[in-house]
């Protein structure tokens, strides 16, 4: 079982967990060196896994899934721990490890009880690893929800502002979609195999069957988009986001908006559309119409905030409705576009998040009226911020361009007017984007300074700069070099582009 | 008579073994005797249970076929025992102080005999046996909760459960004297079952339904049959709370899983699906909505059981044996999960004698041990993953959902966002415990070792059964093993 290098990806957080609880909440470096090797040993690993993976495509291999191991769990539903990646899920992998890795750096002097909060933080990150590399649909819904809980106390107890109100709310509204979400899996486990076939919760193994009756699937498939879709922030169930994000601190925000809300957009493309793809086909466009409200309806709100968290979690809104929306176009470039949105925005948000994190730092406050100039004053942080609002507003050279580009090309090819005009609203989301970016930046860095005690603060630390840095890297990466991940993830898409097509 | 027929009730005669040797103790020996009776008893009890779990059931019908001991009861009978022995451990501070120790003889005897009461109802395939046993359980536990003489709360508890359990007997009787009709005379499981399975639906089969319902209803507190829930958590002393909302609610859903699928199969979708149906949404509604404005922690798990039953029933909507595999893990995850939880009760109201949630602010700053223990057993009720508590609310689900009915569906729907609600009340206790900026009023303590040892014992079930399928795979080859009249109607 441990000879399979996915596994790990769930055993060296459970041993960050071991080795946090045998350090004392007062010996922080313990703590902090604890989180370093282990998030450096994950980035290691993530970044071995992708040379491995394109090493193995190059030579030929093309298995849907690769890496896969299957054990037996729960004998008698035939439930297994059945792992296994493709390119996106090697993709997100390495999105997560990057963003756990800088969210260590980036919450270097959390207090009170570090301890209890790397506790916590290693559990979502348990979580979040394991989602990717399952591919039973039983263990996925497990790693989603311990990636969830772990928010109630980390925004909770370490948070900012209305922190208990905005956790429960949090909270309550995830799990009441994956209340949805688990419906729709026993459904989908409970009419996996044609009469008398052995019931499975493997993915894989529900595709090949393909033995859910129309009807059947119409219902699963929004209890399903439906429960993903509350993570992925689609409105109307977008509400928990804005004020989640805003009382959460730093490395959670960062983690929260960079990962978790992908499960979200990974769970629809694998769970609702692979599996349900008939019911993809005929019922996309309830969706298109949601997720085409939250493009823009997100971009809009972003423009009117004049806190800094809201406006970047309002962002996540429309720049997440992006993901879901470009995944309902059921075709291969708006498909790929779909995942480059999710690495760039994953990327993007969690360097604004941390970047946020550390101006409120230093100024107590993160209203945009109070503060005025900052570039003089910290620099480095400055440029950083514009950097990400680069990104963030689709600048050729950086992650997000690339994204976007790919997204409009792939869901224009469409050709009936209900597409065209969700498209062309959607394109307008860029503008807005630019409008709200280019606020906050003029705003926030240039102009006159509005407290004199802001002239008296330093610019980043050297841990902060680490943490900005490897996420600049990253999002420049993917702007400069695309095709790579075109590369890694061309693959992935048969199978679920041959069941679309398959039904049409 | 053949008395070799009673070597088949080994877990019986092993309870009746502990519960003589106690008593002839408690009755013969000195007071400096008695101080070694809490231990004895607790290790008497423990090496009783090993035996349960590992000797194998003999599984043939004795005494004319009124008592099984099959490998499914007995494996129900090891669960209770685990919860009992976990119960002996956290009472036994409160049974050697000052007011108490005296009569502690009387509390061990006392629930040895209610369990010893429960094994007879759910190894019971006669309604005769099927009453002493409920009988036998229900009286002396009325005595076990008016144990704090002293205390008007206490004797308020206790002549409202006597006064709920003597009334609800006596319309399970009259249930049951309609069912006699049916059956041509006759009381065994299976003659009744063959009688409903030829004849045809009547409103009298479904009054009688009705009043069995009612009647079993009233020792799972399900709604409306729970009115006497909170008061009687709240009055009883915790111990006694806390194996009145586990063991006797698990006993009592096996025996009832085991009647209405065994008798009354035939009739489950003409008569008792929709009644359960009704039955199970407004125990898990009521439970939870109730327990959301409590403040005082017993209360608040009183009702927090109600609701709990109502998840524990849904195996019996499954009518089949996934459904009652479930249905047992999810009585073990609950046992484990709700003892930890009194644990915690317990031992800071023995120490301060606080009992309110607002107490509880604060509470990691003072005892951190203790609030992660309810941590967790709060989320294990809550379901939360890797808990047991979400694998035994998951697997209970699946279960339900095995014949695709969309009613059957659209209960689990109901159960689930009725889980969202309950998450919001058990989060207030974790809020309280870790969010809530007060200074803690609960002083740093020591909890005493046997204790500590009881609530270690629950953290790990809480921890590792839910992640290692040993139990859940225990009670599924037990039932696989045992119940053939799951096979009878096809169902």
């Amino acid at each position: 079982m441990f000879g399979n290098i996915l596994i790990w990806f769930v055993v060296i957080p459970v041993i960050m967990m071991a080795g946090l609880g045998l350090c004392r909440n007062s010996s922080m470096n313990a703590i902090r060196s604890v989180m370093v090797v282990c998030s450096t040993v994950l980035l290691g690993l993530s970044i071995w896994l992708c040379c491995d993976f394109l090493s193995l495509r190059a030579a030929g291999v093309d298995d849907e899934m690769l890496f896969t191991g299957s054990w037996m769990w729960y004998a008698p539903l035939n439930i297994h721990l059945a792992v296994g990646v493709d390119g996106i899920s090697v993709l997100m992998l390495m999105l997560s490890s990057v963003i756990v890795f800088a969210g260590t750096f980036a919450s270097w002097k959390i207090s009170p009880l570090p301890k209890n909060f790397f506790l916590w933080f290693a559990l979502l990150s348990t979580g979040v690893f394991g989602f990717f590399i399952s591919i039973d649909i039983f263990t996925m819904f497990m790693f989603y929800e311990v990636a969830l809980i772990p928010m109630y106390l980390l925004i909770g107890v370490w948070g900012t502002g209305r922190k208990e109100y905005s956790a429960m709310k949090l909270t309550l509204m995830l799990m009441g979609g994956s209340a949805f979400l688990m419906l729709g899996l026993l459904g989908i486990y409970w009419h996996s195999a044609p009469e008398g076939g052995q019931l499975t919760w493997n993915i894989l193994e529900i595709s090949h069957n393909a033995s859910i009756d129309p009807d059947w699937q119409k219902m699963l498939f929004c209890f399903t988009f439906v429960g993903f879709g509350v993570l992925g922030a689609m409105f109307p169930f977008h509400t928990w986001s804005p004020d989640g994000h805003a009382c959460a601190p730093t490395a959670v925000s960062m983690l929260h908006a960079g990962v978790l809300m992908k499960l979200g957009g990974y769970g629809c493309f694998r769970i609702a559309i692979f599996l349900l793809p008939q019911a993809a086909n005929e019922l996309a466009w309830i969706f298109i119409i949601l997720t085409g409200i939250s493009i823009v309806y997100g971009a809009f709100s972003a423009c009117v905030q004049t806190d800094l968290k809201y406006i970047n979690a309002y962002s996540s809104v429309s720049h997440c409705g992006m993901v879901l929306f470009a995944i309902l176009m059921l075709n291969t470039t708006a498909m790929t576009g779909a995942i480059l949105q999710m690495l760039s925005h994953g990327l993007m948000t969690a360097l604004f998040f941390a970047l946020i994190g550390m101006i409120y730092g230093r100024t107590h406050t993160r209203d945009i009226r109070q503060m005025g100039g900052l570039m003089r004053i910290m620099p480095y942080l400055g440029v950083c911020y514009m950097i990400a609002g680069f990104a963030s507003l689709g600048l050729p050279g950086l992650s997000g361009f690339v994204a976007e580009m790919t997204i409009f090309f792939g869901s224009f090819q469409d050709a009936d007017t209900f597409h065209r005009i969700f498209v062309i609203a959607a394109t307008c989301s860029i503008v807005i984007t630019a409008v709200y970016i280019l606020r906050v930046v003029g705003k926030l860095l240039l102009g006159p300074v509005q407290d004199k005690h802001h002239l008296e603060l330093t610019d980043a630390t050297w841990f902060e700069r680490l943490a900005t840095v490897t996420l600049i890297v990253c999002i420049a990466g993917i702007g400069c070099f695309p095709n790579w991940i075109n590369e890694t993830i061309q693959f992935s898409f048969k199978p679920i582009i041959a069941a679309i097509q398959g039904v049409i | 008579m053949d008395y070799s027929q009673f070597g088949s009730m080994i877990p019986e005669l092993i309870v009746l073994g502990i519960f003589m040797l106690v008593f002839l103790f408690d009755t013969f020996s000195n007071e400096k005797g008695k101080r070694i009776l809490t231990p004895l008893t607790t290790i008497l009890f423990a090496l009783g249970t090993i035996a349960i779990w590992i000797i194998p059931a003999s599984c043939e019908e004795v005494f004319g076929g009124m008592y099984i001991n099959d490998n499914a009861t007995n494996a129900i009978k090891a669960i209770l025992n685990v919860g009992v022995f976990i119960v002996f451990l956290q009472s036994s501070k409160w049974v050697n102080s000052d007011e108490v120790a005296i009569r502690k003889g009387e509390f061990y005897e006392l629930i040895l005999v209610t369990l010893f009461g429960m094994y007879l109802m759910v190894s019971a395939r006669h309604f005769l046996l099927f009453i002493i046993g409920l009988e036998s359980a229900s009286l002396p536990l009325a005595a076990l909760v008016a144990f704090n003489k002293r205390h008007y709360e206490s004797h308020e508890a206790a002549i409202k459960y006597i006064m709920t359990a003597v009334f609800s007997s006596a319309i399970l009787l009259v249930g049951l004297s309609f069912v006699y009709a049916f059956s041509g005379g006759s009381l065994y499981f299976s003659d009744i079952a063959l009688y409903i399975g030829q004849g045809e639906m009547s409103g009298l089969l479904l009054i009688a339904l009705a009043f069995v319902i009612a009647g079993i209803g009233f020792k799972l507190s399900l709604v409306p049959f729970h009115l006497w829930t909170a008061d009687v958590y709240e009055g009883a002393p915790t111990a006694i709370t806390s194996y009145l909302s586990v063991i006797s609610k698990g006993s009592a859903a096996f025996a009832f899983f085991v009647i209405f699928v065994q008798c009354f199969g035939a009739v489950y979708s003409d008569a008792w699906e929709w009644m359960m149906y009704a039955v199970i949404i407004a125990t898990i509604t009521v439970g939870n909505l109730f327990a959301i404005r409590q403040k005082n922690m017993k209360r608040f798990m009183a009702f927090s059981s109600v609701s709990q039953a109502g998840y524990i029933m849904l195996g019996a909507m499954a009518v089949n044996g996934l459904g009652l595999a479930s249905m047992m893990f999810y009585i073990f995850v609950y046992v484990v999960s709700n003892l930890g939880a009194f644990a915690v009760i317990n031992t800071i109201e023995e120490h301060t004698g606080k009992l309110s949630m607002d107490d509880y602010n604060g509470l990691h700053k003072s005892n951190p041990w203790l609030s992660f223990a309810m941590t967790l057993a709060m989320f294990s009720l809550a379901g939360i993953p890797p808990f047991a508590g979400f694998f035994s609310k998951i697997l209970i689900f699946t279960s339900v959902t095995s014949s695709n009915s969309w009613a059957l569906y659209m209960l689990v729907l109901i159960a689930l966002i009725n889980t969202i609600i309950s998450l919001y009340y058990y989060l207030l206790v974790v809020k309280a415990m870790w969010i809530s900026p007060e200074e803690p009023k609960i002083g740093t303590f020591e909890t005493e070792r046997c204790q500590k040892v009881g609530l270690w014992l629950c953290v790990a079930g809480i921890v590792f059964f839910g992640l290692v399928p040993y139990i859940y795979q225990y009670c599924y080859d037990a039932v696989q093993s045992s119940l053939g009249f799951l096979t009878f109607f096809n169902l």
